[in-house]
C-alpha cells in the first residue's frame, strides 16, 4: 500500500512539474522545474529495484544536464526574457496533436493483453548491476554499442567544443 | 503491487507532455527541455518493460544506458548550437532562424 501511495504522488509531482516546465514563461523557471521533474523519475527508477539508474539519473540529468540548460539559458537570456509569448500562435494545434498521441498510446496500450501484468517477484540472489556491467564489456552482450556509445560522446564532445568556440 | 499499466499510463502522459513542449514553445532552449521529458519518459518505459517483463534478462537496461549516453551527447550538441546561433544572429526563438529559407 505505501509503495503505491508512493508512486501516486510522485508520478502527480512530476507531471506537475514536467506541466510547468512546457508552461512557464521564465526560462530559468521551467529549467528549475525540469530538475524536479527528473528527480521524479529518479525516485521512479527506485520503486523499479533500478537502483544504479537511480544514481545515473541524478548523476547525468541532474548534475550535468539540467546545469547545462541552466547555462545556456543564462548565456542566451537578454534575447526574450519575459516580453512576448513563450508559445508559438499554433499552440492548440500543439496541444490537440499531444492529447492525440496520448489516446492513441493508451488505445494500443489497452488492446494489449500485457497491460496490467504484476509485478514479478526479483530473485534474492540477482545481482543485476554486477550482471548489467558484465554485458556491458562482454563481445556476446552490448559491447559494439557500448563502444559506439563512448565513440559518439567523445564526437559530442569535440563537436559541442567546436562549434560553440567563439570564432576570431 | 504495481502493475506494469501505471508506469505506462505514466510514461505516455510524460512523452506527451514533452511533445507538447517541443511543438509549442518558441524558444530552442526550451524545445530541447521538451525532449528531454520524451527521452525521460521512454527511458522510464524501457527500465519498466525490463523489470515487470524480463527480469531475468539484461537488455532493457543497456539499452536504457545507451539512451542515457544518446540524451547527453543530444543536449551537449544543440545547446551548443543554440548558443552558437546566438552569437552569430542574436535570437533563440525557432522562428528566427531562417537563414535558409526561401
Amino acid at each position: 500500500m505505501a509503495i503505491q501511495i508512493i508512486f501516486l504522488i510522485t508520478a502527480v509531482v512530476t507531471l506537475l512539474a514536467a506541466l510547468m516546465v512546457v508552461a512557464s514563461r521564465h526560462l530559468v523557471h521551467s529549467a528549475l522545474w525540469l530538475i524536479l521533474a527528473l528527480f521524479g523519475v529518479a525516485v521512479l527508477y527506485v520503486l523499479l529495484d533500478a537502483g544504479f539508474f537511480t544514481v545515473a539519473q541524478v548523476l547525468i540529468y541532474i548534475g550535468a544536464i539540467a546545469i547545462l540548460f541552466i547555462f545556456a539559458v543564462m548565456l542566451t537570456r537578454r534575447d526574450m526574457r519575459d516580453s512576448g509569448p513563450q508559445h508559438t500562435p499554433g499552440w492548440w494545434l500543439a496541444a490537440i496533436l499531444a492529447a492525440l498521441m496520448f489516446a492513441g498510446v493508451m488505445i494500443m496500450l489497452i488492446s494489449w493483453t500485457g497491460f496490467s501484468t504484476p509485478l514479478p517477484a526479483l530473485a534474492a540472489d540477482a545481482d543485476t548491476l554486477s550482471r548489467l556491467g558484465l554485458a556491458l564489456v562482454s563481445p556476446d552482450g552490448y559491447l559494439l554499442p557500448f563502444e559506439l556509445a563512448s565513440v559518439l560522446l567523445v564526437a559530442a564532445m569535440i563537436g559541442a567544443i567546436y562549434v560553440s568556440l567563439a570564432k576570431k | 503491487m504495481i502493475p506494469l499499466s501505471w508506469y505506462l499510463i505514466f510514461a505516455a502522459a510524460l512523452f506527451s507532455i514533452g511533445l507538447f513542449g517541443v511543438l509549442s514553445r518558441r524558444n530552442a532552449v526550451a524545445i530541447l527541455m521538451g525532449i528531454e521529458l520524451m527521452l525521460n519518459a521512454v527511458n522510464v518505459n524501457l527500465i519498466a518493460f525490463w523489470r515487470y517483463l524480463d527480469p531475468v534478462g539484461i537488455s532493457g537496461q543497456a539499452f536504457a544506458i545507451m539512451v542515457f549516453a544518446v540524451a547527453a551527447a543530444e543536449v551537449a550538441v544543440g545547446l551548443a548550437l543554440v548558443i552558437s546561433i546566438y552569437r552569430s544572429r542574436k535570437t533563440v526563438v525557432a522562428d528566427d532562424i531562417d537563414l535558409m529559407k526561401w
